[in-house]
């Protein structure tokens, strides 16, 4: 076989998507993680900063619309700016939207910032969903551009755009990895552990706790902006709170929460397994339920979520323990 | 306006015997129940199983009382429906947080696990019965004509005297009963409820099985007043703690203030949004309420019942 012929076969073409999608989900678990792994900090609205990166990327990347297409499609920005643009605005914006969020809850019990993260993505769905003027309500946002599309024939750009997505996040791993071993990560590990005994030591608990907040934010928001520009097209029903913060938590847990190796291993062995289950519905399932088969798999994704909880809680790697990387381990 | 307003009164009610129950069972159980909107919906399926198809296949009279909407079928489904709601809380308790207490996990774990345990029941619900609005009835009932413009089903004077029944029952219930009392001294302190000789495992499973059984009668009135979808639950989830909190987490009688005024509040905006909108605007007020009064209305350090 030639090379064309193998790099434009089925089989690579599926794995290769497949990798993409399962990088961009590690995004979300690695800005979890700095949320719940380091600092304790449940966020069960990660479906919210995943649609505000998207939205923000592709009203920041995408021209506005002209011609016939105008008719049908209304944005309310459209600053026709390069791909990296669109990510930086979607960290930035996602942070904002984190600081807003973390002042009135950040203060209070932990359950608190769990219901009103809910409340932030609930309620970005619905903005986007009813708000026509904003980014086409309900049929959002079509013809995202893609970054370098240029460079190759459109049957092998899927290449390029995987080696983008694994640059980055090996980008924001290495420097995740480097901010969660320094003294200031460690003082978030304190405070997950027991905040009192932080505060006893002169540490600005809620500082510390806004930081982590808008840095995981950011980050998630670099996912949102990475899944839109594969996608091409974003809509409100994208950022359902199964696929957009469910499925992240799963991946958590299963890796092992405080571990950056094991969430994006968690990431992509949970999106192996999400594949295997389709295969598995779409041969167990009778047909005449096969609208219902997806559901089929979100209960043995939330089976094996309490599952892992209960018997397995510190995931396939677990978290690592260290104190400093200047002491011998 | 006013109109709206005693439409808030019936989606009040409603919401406050889901709050009550919610901050009930968080009172005892010490997190926040994430599954609590998702038993409403179970309590719901279940009354609409029972009247819908079992008793249909029974050959049940379907008859129903003067102008509600309703008959014997429904208040022979209400209390099985409350047992069966009853039921699958205490196997949850069981089977995912029993074993969590056991390992004593930190709490953020259990909260964890109740969101596992609430899109899994929504998942069965959408198995069971598919993604589609279900009616317990098509049949149309005459409003009764109000004064000023204020149209009510008798339908929803039943719901507001039934949830007033339910909350009043709960207060005769933990104020005069012996178990109501453990429960207020486990609320309290559970260590000295233990020093004392209460069974606070026990009283776990009364928590369950009570928060449940209100649960589901709110499920199944909500049902009666508007109709069954199985993201109904999830839907409850922001007007619900919205309401316990507004209300001081782990009161119950400040729940049900909360759940009035919120339902109060999301149904006279839907003069100046959309409905759709109703979610939000209970997120809007848990937001105003943790920059205001975190603590709620009738909160306070010391727990009030």
């Amino acid at each position: 076989m030639t090379i064309e012929a193998i790099l434009s076969s089925g089989i690579l073409n599926y794995l290769v998507g497949f990798l993409i999608v399962a990088s961009i989900y590690a995004l979300f678990t690695l800005g979890l993680n700095v949320h719940f792994g380091e600092t304790g900090l449940i966020n069960f609205g990660v479906a919210g900063f995943f649609a505000i990166g998207a939205y923000t990327a592709a009203l920041v990347t995408k021209p506005l619309p002209t011609g016939e297409l105008a008719r049908y499609t209304q944005q309310a920005l459209g600053l026709d700016q390069p791909f990296l643009v669109g990510v930086i605005a979607a960290a930035v914006v996602c942070g904002i939207v984190a600081v807003l969020i973390g002042i009135p809850t950040l203060r209070l019990r932990e359950d608190y910032l769990a219901i009103a993260t809910i409340g932030i993505a609930e309620s970005i769905r619905l903005v986007f969903n009813n708000e026509q003027w904003l980014a086409n309500g309900s049929q959002g946002l079509v013809g995202i551009p893609r970054p370098l599309y240029d460079l190759v024939p459109p049957a092998y750009y899927n290449y390029i755009y995987l080696g983008i997505v694994v640059l980055i996040l090996a980008f924001v791993a290495v420097l995740l990895e480097r901010m969660i071993r320094s003294p200031w990560g460690r003082v978030l590990r304190a405070i997950r552990e027991d905040e009192v005994v932080a505060a006893a030591y002169g540490k600005n608990v809620f500082g510390f706790k806004l930081q982590a907040l808008v840095l995981g934010a950011m980050v998630m928001g670099i996912g949102g902006a990475l899944y839109a520009h594969n996608a091409g097209t974003i809509s409100p029903g994208v950022f359902e709170p199964v696929f957009g913060t469910f499925i992240v938590w799963v991946m958590l847990i299963l890796g092992g929460s405080g571990n950056t190796k094991g969430v994006i291993l968690g990431a992509f062995v949970f999106w192996a397994i999400w594949a295997g289950t389709q295969f598995a519905t779409d041969a167990l399932v009778p047909p005449a339920l096969s609208a219902r088969a997806p559901y089929f798999r979100f209960l043995l994704i939330e089976t094996l979520l309490v599952l892992m909880l209960l018997f397995r809680p510190k995931g396939i790697l677990g978290e690592e323990r260290f104190v400093s990387t200047l002491r011998p381990r | 306006m006013i109109a709206l307003v005693v439409d808030g009164v019936i989606l009040g009610s409603i919401l406050s015997l889901g709050a009550v129950s919610l901050t009930l069972v968080y009172g005892i159980v010490r997190f926040a129940n994430f599954a609590h909107g998702d038993l409403m919906a179970v309590g719901a399926y279940v009354a609409f199983f029972l009247v819908n198809t079992a008793f249909v296949a029974l050959g049940f009279p379907d008859a129903t009382f003067g102008p509600l909407s309703f008959g014997l079928p429904m208040l022979l489904a209400l209390p099985v429906a409350m047992l069966v709601t009853a039921g699958v809380a205490v196997s949850v308790d069981r089977l995912v947080f029993r074993p969590m207490r056991q390992r004593s996990y930190a709490p953020v774990m259990f909260v964890i696990g109740s969101l596992a345990v609430a899109f899994a029941i929504r998942a069965l619900l959408f198995i069971i019965w598919g993604p589609e609005f279900h009616f317990f009835t098509q049949a149309l009932r005459p409003a009764l004509q109000l004064p000023y413009e204020v149209r009510v089903k008798p339908d929803q004077i039943f719901i507001l005297l039934a949830c007033l029944t339910m909350v009043a029952g709960l207060y005769l219930f933990l104020q005069r009963s012996k178990i109501g009392k453990a429960l207020r001294a486990t609320a309290d302190n559970p260590d000295l409820a233990r020093i004392s000789g209460i069974n606070t495992e026990h009283m776990l499973v009364w928590t369950w099985a009570i928060g449940a059984a209100m649960a589901a009668t709110a499920g199944i009135l909500l049902g009666i007043d508007a109709q069954l979808r199985p993201e109904m639950g999830w839907n409850l989830l922001l007007p619900l703690f919205a309401a316990a909190i507004l209300g001081g987490i782990g009161n119950p009688y400040g729940a049900l203030i909360g759940g009035m005024t919120i339902g109060i509040v999301q149904q006279v905006s839907t003069a100046f949004l959309l409905p759709t909108y109703k979610p939000a605007v209970a997120f809007v007020i848990l937001i105003l309420v943790l920059l205001i009064r975190p603590r709620g209305i009738l909160g306070s350090e010391q727990r009030g019942f």
